[in-house]
């Protein structure tokens, strides 16, 4: 059991935006109640909204020895299907208006359905399996990480602890619960007792704001591009009373938007706290703490309680001098398992022993705060999700065999070059498709050729040229 | 350009869907108009008709309907 939920009986454990609420007295029965009708510990797909049937399943599931694998409840079909017929699930935890084949429904609770599907106990797990989630978010291929039980207790202890998280907090949904940092803020606070405000809309929705102010919302988190939103719309102007902490991770905040939230904070009494995660790290691996988000702009922090970095260097040795780029390192506890590419790599034990190349590059001040300074693979930031762009790449080359065609950019913005300029607004639509992004995040450009060098690899820093 | 063909305009370029599709839109129901499509569109109507628009303005826009209703305290008449 990873929660334990009978120290705090009585509070509130989660609101919804139509005001619906459980206590944690009511959110443990019903966990049960759920967990009996899944007759043992199996693999179940969750098509994750913040609403609350997702939240109870979710819950439930983990607290209950059940294994969700959290999707978001919009993905791609084809997307999904690649998915069901590679893990074979045992049950579907979805929205009642879902449609599945040769499946029926076992339990009805909140507007979701635990639908069982033909594949039965097909699927071996592990014991120390918790959680399956992607990578990315939302991109094509079946890649899951695969996190324990034992992860998840490390992570939430570190995060409870760095966060002086009490009872009293009610922060609100801003990211979606199948995302990882999404997920590691409804951990950590159930975990103290906290009341989690659920709620599907955005920052930029006025159906938001009414419920943070209604159920006085004392904290959220933002990806870089929540940041920018909030900054296009004004949002230091805003009068909210309840809210004490911002937090901020999935990718790195522009140093201009840091300086001014942490300026704002400091001025309103308020926290920023700048944070780096990953999900092969179940979320968190450092944090910038708030009272030094002001004299450290740009930097991500120092690793979280239980965890420690280092910087390797090309060779492959520890980095031991100051501002030297190296790539990050991480141990610690949250480091999961490995990856499932396959049913067969659900039974799998732990293949990384505590530490994780994060394929970040960094450097280390004199006092010990890192900066992240790249990437060490090909892959983007799309709005907080990560995107690979060889897999990307790939994808599109398949699914557009005739095109010459490669991509590149930066974070949240993709650019797609293609030779053939009648091409790219269909390539355009299927990447947002696929992606669930929106298509305004993957620019068009045409160019003469795809430059590659002599054994065939593209030469991306060439394309950079014909960039607008 | 009459004020109605821009409006219409500002939507199919910020969220790149027909002239057709556009009225009907609400936001948060169709993937183009989602946070991200909505910040494109914020930008595009202020840039149309030269305006700044207030953040519960912004928040208020959830549909091609309501988004003229919005524009009229800014003296824009659709």
């Amino acid at each position: 059991m990873l929660w334990r939920f009978d120290r705090n009986l009585k509070n509130t454990a989660v609101v919804d935006e139509n005001g619906a609420s459980l206590t944690y007295a009511q959110l443990r029965d019903e966990g049960r109640m759920l967990c009996q009708h899944a007759d043992g510990r199996c693999l179940v797909f969750c098509l994750c909204r913040n609403v609350m049937g997702s939240f109870v399943g979710y819950v439930s599931f983990l607290n209950g020895g059940v294994v969700p694998a959290m999707f978001p409840a919009d993905l791609d079909r084809e997307l999904f299907n690649t998915l069901y017929q590679t893990y074979r699930p045992k049950y579907i935890w979805a929205p009642v208006d879902f449609e599945l084949e040769d499946s029926c429904c076992r339990y009805e609770r909140f507007g979701y359905c635990l639908l069982q599907t033909p594949f039965g106990d097909a699927t071996r797990l592990s014991p120390e399996l918790a959680l399956l989630l992607t990578t990315s978010g939302s991109t094509g291929s079946p890649k899951l990480v695969r996190q324990s039980y034992r992860n998840i207790r490390a992570n939430t202890d570190s995060i409870v602890e760095y966060l002086h998280l009490l009872p009293d907090e009610r922060p609100i949904t801003t990211l979606p619960m199948q995302y990882t940092y999404g997920l590691s803020i409804i951990n950590s606070h159930l975990d103290v007792g906290a009341t989690i405000l659920l709620t599907d809309k955005g920052v930029a929705q006025k159906e938001f704001w009414n419920f943070f102010r209604q159920q006085q919302a004392t904290s959220f988190g933002g990806v870089p591009y929540t940041y920018e939103m909030l900054d296009r719309m004004r949002f230091t102007r805003m009068n909210l009373p309840s809210l004490r902490v911002m937090t901020q991770a999935g990718g790195k905040l522009s140093p201009e938007l840091h300086q001014k939230y942490a300026e704002w904070c400091r001025d309103t009494g308020r926290e920023l706290i700048v944070m780096y995660g990953q999900c092969e790290a179940t979320a968190r691996m450092a944090y910038l703490p708030w009272n030094h988000s002001l004299e450290k702009i740009g930097a991500m922090g120092v690793a979280i309680p239980g965890g420690s970095f280092e910087l390797i260097d090309a060779d492959g040795s520890i980095i031991t001098e100051p501002d030297t780029v190296g790539e990050l390192r991480y141990h610690g506890d949250n480091v999961t398992l490995g990856y499932a590419e396959a049913a067969a790599d659900l039974a799998k034990g732990d293949e990384r022993c505590g530490v994780l190349d994060t394929g970040d590059m960094a450097t280390r001040d004199a006092d010990g705060f890192y900066t992240i300074a790249g990437r060490k693979k090909r892959f983007l930031k799309m709005y907080g999700n990560r995107v690979n762009l060889d897999e990307l790449e790939r994808m599109l080359k398949t699914a557009f065999p005739a095109a010459e065609c490669a991509c590149a950019g930066q974070d949240d913005r993709l650019t797609v070059y293609c030779t053939d300029p009648a091409m790219l607004p269909q390539m355009r639509a299927w990447l947002a498709e696929k992606t669930g992004l929106n298509v305004a995040g993957f620019f068009p450009v045409t160019v003469p050729e795809i430059p590659k060098n002599e054994a065939g690899k593209t030469l991306y820093k060439e394309l950079e040229k014909y960039d607008a | 350009m009459s004020n109605q063909e821009k409006y219409l305009n500002a939507f199919v370029t910020a969220l790149e869907v027909s002239p057709s599709e556009a009225p009907s839109l609400v936001y948060g129901e169709s993937k183009a108009w989602d946070s991200v499509g909505h910040m494109s569109l914020v930008a595009a109507l202020e840039d149309a008709f030269d305006i700044m628009m207030e953040m519960d303005d912004i928040i208020d826009m959830s549909s091609f309907e309501k988004g003229k209703e919005i524009l009229r305290k800014y003296a824009v008449e659709i």
